[in-house]
């Protein structure tokens, strides 16, 4: 087997919490009676509406578009009527627009099967296609990195004139505690994962395909060797040692090709591309069966609910009925969140709908949270020795807590990407993460 | 279902990312920091008797005392997160035995109110309160500081006649010993200096069993049956505080390591000199087991908010300590140098941290990161 790597500087061992709900196969949510479908799921400007209240809408029909660059196109999860377009405000604290659609009665899963099945397109697609045709059917599909950022795929894939992308490194990494959906993707879907992999190694034309995946889930190692064995491919898989944040593609790829993207910079500089196993299993389904994502498998655990698991949801679903399907709270929940417990939104609302980025909810009780009160830093250097971006987080809070944002940014502020490893480990329970999120809109704003 | 999971009216807590946090407070490492220094104690308490307990307990309660007022004055509740009691056990265990009791209180007082609470309390002190207390009343009652006396299984030797400590004794002697020097075993034999009979049976079964040749005298300075401060005493005691420090990552390796390597280095190269020996003769463990140096490397140095905040300015740090210690033990006028050592260290701690860096990730003036991006 291949020896086991990891990033070498900083990160944090988080207790992983993932026996909850790593057993649970993945099942499918039943419709929502109304979905919810937010303009403004992904990284970038959000989609244009492109349906008219009152509209009878198709499963898979595009309703929002992505028209600026950075962007993504929005498809209807169900079939329906639009009922209204509203404004609201998701758990990220994003406002956005989001169509609002009825179910039809008669819609179910079998109607959504048959309208994407993979017997609908003939042959090896990824063989008949051109790359650009294929960047052209993500595109169309609306896939974004289901990791976490949402950062359209498509934009992703289409290498910039003068790079080369030599790997193309699968994320299978979630080192976020909790969060189960890319394990259980793996798990029951491996050979789809392979061939989505072969789609994105032939858009991006990498001649090297390695798959990371953290030693904490070492059945879905040994089912992505196997798949990849299958198939005769020459995929590594890549065996990694348990550490946050190694879900981040920078410390990914410090951990599997040794090399560190420059600071500001994107993967493809030095020649990788990165995808989340949910980026890829949704480019699958687009290439392979024509589906748009419109769905996603969503984590819901915690102490809280009754019944952890991993749900295959609309996008558009209430997060309560995430929260039903999993036996509702069995203790009332002192924190709903949106993502994983590190890098994942608090929120209120459980009415908010599940986005194309929803990677998990997470009910957490009070036993869950640590209520010590905030002290004064002690200068432990214990934030200096986890960051794994090798920032000076003590320094830089009390930079912004004066409001020396000019000095915290050359020290690098813009560096950090709230990996909340300081905040986490923190003694003092100083609010970090929290004080770098300020500084950096402010210094944007003085900017 | 739908009703029991819509009736929650508890409010979420709303909170920026990360949602769960570490277990460790400030407090929880305050305390487990004096836990670690618990076998130092009760060794002490053993060797030197009761009083020895007096003179903690009222380290520890001036400490406390003076961090409460400090609190009412400025209303800040602090004394829940140990510090100042941490503050107050290790003044004690800097005492000698004997120390007249209106000792450690000062000291104790003076670490909390002037050296912490004057700058602005817990983390924004520039110097180690318990080491700064120390030195104060170190050269305030020069003779109350040195009251030492004897264990009492040293006592009830025959011979006993110095009840300075090894080092003391040793260095003072030194100053006007005119004749070939053998080294500090043999020396401190002459002065009077007598070894326990422990550390002779444990020497016996050394030789017997294993053919090593160990210096009674170095037995008792690792058990800690000798002269010295209360808590100082015992290395084994305090190793195994530290070893258990370790274990919680409370203490890191780089500042002992690089305290007690670089004190190690320059003892065995250029120790032996003042006695006319010669290079790479020095007494390694006579000097680490001897004085306050233990206690210094793993209790006092590594005071998180006097030390540096990155591990290579520990090291930093850590080699400078140990450097000063040499100097100030060797070629200095007192016998030991440990406490001002770590105090002139904490001076340059504002400016190893300002110039020690870590290296950024990904950033193109870091030459060995940029190269190695760029390795093919």
């Amino acid at each position: 087997m291949v020896k086991t790597r990891t990033f070498p500087k900083g990160g944090i061992h988080p207790h992983g919490r993932k026996t909850l709900s790593n057993t649970a196969a993945v099942e499918r949510l039943p419709f929502p009676k109304t979905a919810v479908v937010p303009m403004s799921q992904h990284l970038g400007a959000p989609a244009a509406v492109c349906v008219a209240k009152g509209d009878s809408v198709e499963v898979g029909q595009k309703i929002g578009t992505g028209e600026s660059f950075i962007s993504a196109d929005i498809h209807a999860p169900v079939s329906g009527t639009v009922k209204d377009i509203i404004t609201i405000v998701l758990p990220n604290s994003v406002r956005t627009q989001a169509v609002v659609i009825e179910t039809e009665e008669t819609f179910d899963e079998s109607i959504l099967e048959n309208t994407f099945r993979r017997e609908l397109n003939e042959g090896d697609l990824v063989a008949k296609l051109s790359s650009q045709d294929l960047i052209g059917i993500v595109k169309k599909a609306g896939v974004v990195g289901m990791g976490g950022a949402a950062f359209p795929s498509h934009v992703k894939f289409q290498v910039p004139k003068g790079k080369k992308a030599e790997y193309l490194v699968i994320n299978g990494v979630e080192c976020e505690p909790y969060l189960t959906s890319d394990h259980r993707l793996m798990l029951e879907h491996a050979d789809e994962i392979i061939d989505g992999i072969r789609a994105v190694q032939k858009m991006i034309n990498a001649p090297q395909v390695i798959i990371g995946i953290e030693k904490n889930k070492m059945d879905a190692v040994e089912k992505m060797e196997k798949a990849v064995a299958a198939r005769g491919l020459t995929y590594i898989v890549q065996p990694l040692k348990v550490k946050y944040p190694q879900g981040d593609e920078k410390q990914l790829l410090k951990a599997v090709i040794k090399r560190e993207v420059p600071s500001g910079g994107l993967p493809i500089e030095i020649g990788a591309v990165v995808s989340n196993v949910g980026s890829i299993f949704a480019v699958y389904e687009a290439v392979f069966s024509g589906k748009p994502l419109i769905d996603r498998v969503v984590t819901v655990t915690g102490d809280a609910v009754r019944r952890p698991g991993n749900f295959r949801t609309a996008v558009g679903t209430p997060i309560r009925q995430l929260i039903e399907a999993a036996g509702g709270f069995k203790e009332s929940p002192a924190k709903i969140v949106a993502g994983g417990p590190m890098m994942g939104f608090s929120f209120f609302d459980l009415d908010s709908p599940v986005t194309k980025g929803t990677s998990g909810i997470l009910a957490l009780t009070d036993k869950n949270l640590d209520h010590s009160p905030q002290t004064a830093c002690i200068f432990c250097g214990k934030c200096v020795a986890v960051c794994p971006m090798g920032l000076q987080p003590t320094k830089l809070f009390r930079l912004i807590d004066n409001g020396n944002f000019d000095e915290a940014m050359k020290l690098n502020l813009m560096d950090c990407k709230e990996c909340g490893c300081c905040a986490y480990t923190c003694p003092a329970k100083i609010p970090l993460v929290h004080g770098f999120k300020y500084g950096k809109k402010m210094a944007r704003k003085k900017s | 279902m739908s009703e029991e999971t819509t009736t929650v009216t508890k409010n979420f807590i709303i909170e920026s990312s990360p949602q769960i946090r570490s277990a460790m407070t400030t407090s929880g490492i305050m305390w487990r920091v004096s836990l670690a220094l618990l076998p130092a104690a009760i060794w002490g308490i053993a060797v030197f008797g009761f009083r020895s307990l007096t003179v903690l307990v009222l380290s520890i309660a001036a400490a406390a005392a003076a961090e409460w007022l400090m609190g009412i004055i400025l209303n800040r509740r602090t004394l829940s997160d140990g510090s100042a009691v941490l503050t107050g056990l290790l003044i004690g265990f800097n005492m000698p035995p004997s120390v007249p009791m209106f000792i450690p209180v000062i000291a104790s007082i003076f670490a909390i109110v002037v050296v912490k609470w004057s700058f602005g309390g817990l983390g924004a002190n520039w110097m180690n309160p318990a080491l700064a207390g120390r030195v104060f009343v170190f050269f305030s009652w020069t003779s109350g500081m040195n009251s030492w006396k004897l264990p009492e299984a040293l006592n009830s030797m025959p011979d006993a006649l110095s009840s300075a400590t090894p080092l003391g004794t040793y260095k003072n002697g030194m100053l006007d010993y005119v004749g070939q020097h053998t080294g500090a075993a043999e020396f401190l034999q002459d002065a009077g200096y007598v070894v326990s009979q422990t550390a002779q049976n444990i020497a016996g079964v050394f030789q017997n069993t294993l053919g090593i040749t160990l210096k009674p005298l170095n037995i008792d300075l690792f058990l800690g049956i000798t002269a010295g401060c209360i808590g100082e005493v015992s290395a084994l005691m305090l190793l195994i505080g530290a070893g258990y420090l370790f274990v919680k990552k409370i203490l890191t390796w780089q500042t002992p390591v690089s305290y007690l390597g670089s004190f190690i280095l320059l003892t065995w190269v250029f120790g032996g000199l003042p006695y006319g020996n010669g290079l790479f003769s020095g007494e390694i463990w006579f000097n680490v087991f001897s004085g306050g140096l233990m206690l210094g490397v793993f209790f006092m140095a590594t005071d998180m908010v006097t030390s540096p905040v990155t591990g290579k300015g520990m090291l930093i740090y850590g080699t400078g300590a140990g450097f000063l210690t040499f100097l100030l033990r060797t070629y200095g006028s007192l016998p030991e140098g440990v406490s001002l050592a770590i105090i002139l260290m904490n001076i340059f701690v504002p400016l190893i941290d300002r110039y020690i860096r870590p290296a950024v990730f990904g950033k193109k003036d870091n030459p060995k990161a940029a190269a190695k991006g760029e390795g093919k």
